[in-house]
């Protein structure tokens, strides 16, 4: 506003000398209506023209444009739920992998052990087996040994006695002394 | 232009016929052969801009399709979905006259928006179109309009003749703003270039104040490209507002 103010002021003093005021205001000559009439003219022409071709061209590649980035936004959307959808498969697939593993390595674990305490349960029994049958010929031996003992035991007191007395004696009643000692000599060891 | 003591600021905005004995036997003046080259302007934008059709725009076609998005994106903003219906004439409207205001600021062009008889014609044809649009979509309801609900009865009187006033000074207002901008940012140019003139012939001391007067002119040259621009911008969304009001009743 204020500087429409100057101006108008700038332009009073003008106008006043010039000739018949501003010539927007002349209307004693008819080209100021009709400017306006042919003004009227082109702007409707230029209507037309503009919204019936120019605008519709510019709105179509624009339209396009929009629908073409839609276009590629929705396969981006969509390969990137495939993408999504493949990745949760694998690490569902890893995760039964896993677990299937386990359970082999447990499995396994499981039969090596009783493979081994089978082993060692045979094992034991032969050893078992072999501990008796040694244990029953060390008594057989140590029986044979005492039996012979006592006709050792007899002979050796037949001996003696004949030489410390240099009288026969009766066997049978040495027999039964040497037995008498033996089974005396047993019985605390029994 | 300038002869001695007298300037005269006026003279630019003179009509006469344009395109020779053709033109003067129909009356065609100069103001409206600038007014078929702003309109060639604003097709070429659009046609030449355009013709590529690529989908990533070059600079031409960038241009074009700003010059689109930013009317549409006006008439949407401003009046709603129903804008679209008026895209068309509020673009052609706002490249007239931002082209009729931009050529004028070239030296040796006319200005057609600085003839108070275009853009009163202009306004005009705004505000019956508002009118008519106004009365197609609410009928004689449209006349609620001068009388806002929730007032008083009695204070219809009064308040009704005011709303008629105000409703019809938007012809004024809307003329008046484009011409009278358009006309004192010429006037000035014009005067400062005349003491340029002047003062330059006028010997050694008036040097100074020519340089002076053509560092003015200088810069109002920018000056009137800013108006020029933010004229044509107002007329179009003042016709925007006015079309909303159509539209909506308020």
């Amino acid at each position: 506003m204020p500087r429409l103010l100057a101006a108008l002021l700038l332009l009073l003093p003008v106008a006043a000398r010039a000739e018949g005021g501003m010539p927007q205001l002349d209307f004693s000559t008819p080209l100021t209506t009709s400017q306006v009439v042919w003004g009227a003219i082109i702007f409707v022409v230029l209507y037309i023209l503009a919204s019936r071709f120019a605008l519709p061209q510019v709105g179509a590649v624009l339209n396009e444009r929009a629908a073409h980035i839609a276009r590629d936004l929705e396969t981006a959307r969509a390969a990137k739920a495939e993408a999504d959808a493949a990745v949760a498969e694998l690490t569902l697939a890893t995760r039964e992998a896993h677990a299937g593993a386990q359970a082999e390595i447990a499995r396994a674990l499981e039969q090596a052990k009783a493979a081994a305490a089978e082993q060692a349960a045979g094992l034991n029994a032969k050893l078992d087996a072999q501990i008796a049958e040694a244990e029953r010929r060390i008594a057989a031996a140590r029986n044979a040994a005492l039996g012979a003992l006592g006709q050792v035991a007899s002979e050796t007191a037949h001996a003696v006695v004949g030489r410390l007395t240099g009288a026969s004696i009766d066997g049978p009643a040495v027999d039964r002394a040497v037995a008498a000692a033996l089974a005396a000599r047993r019985a605390p060891a029994a | 232009m300038a002869a001695n003591s007298s300037i005269d600021a006026l003279g630019q905005f003179r009509l006469h016929t344009a395109l020779g004995p053709l033109g003067a036997s129909v009356n065609f003046t100069q103001s409206n052969l600038f007014m078929v080259v702003a309109g060639a302007l604003t097709l070429g934008l659009l046609w030449l801009g355009m013709r590529p059709r690529a989908m990533v725009p070059g600079r031409f076609q960038a241009a074009a399709e700003m010059a689109y998005e930013f009317v549409q994106s006006m008439c949407v903003d401003t009046i709603g979905p129903e804008g679209r219906r008026f895209f068309p004439f509020v673009f052609t409207l706002f490249f007239f006259v931002l082209f009729g205001n931009l050529l004028g600021v070239w030296p040796y062009d006319f200005t057609f928006t600085s003839h108070i008889a275009v853009t009163l014609a202009m306004a005009l044809f705004v505000v019956i179109l508002v009118t008519v649009v106004a009365l197609r979509i609410h009928g004689l309801h449209f006349f609620s309009y001068f009388m806002p609900a929730g007032v008083p009865v009695a204070l219809a009187p009064l308040l009704i003749p005011i709303e008629i006033i105000s409703y019809l000074s938007r012809i004024i207002s809307l003329s008046v703003r484009l011409f009278a901008n358009m006309m004192a940012g010429h006037v000035m140019l014009e005067v400062f270039g005349a003491f340029v003139i002047m003062l330059g012939g006028a010997g050694v001391l008036g040097l100074l104040p020519a340089a002076v007067s053509l560092g003015v002119d200088v810069i109002l040259i920018g000056f009137e490209i800013l108006v020029a621009s933010l004229q044509a911008y107002v007329f179009a969304l003042l016709t925007c507002i006015y079309l909303h009001d159509a539209v909506h009743l308020h």
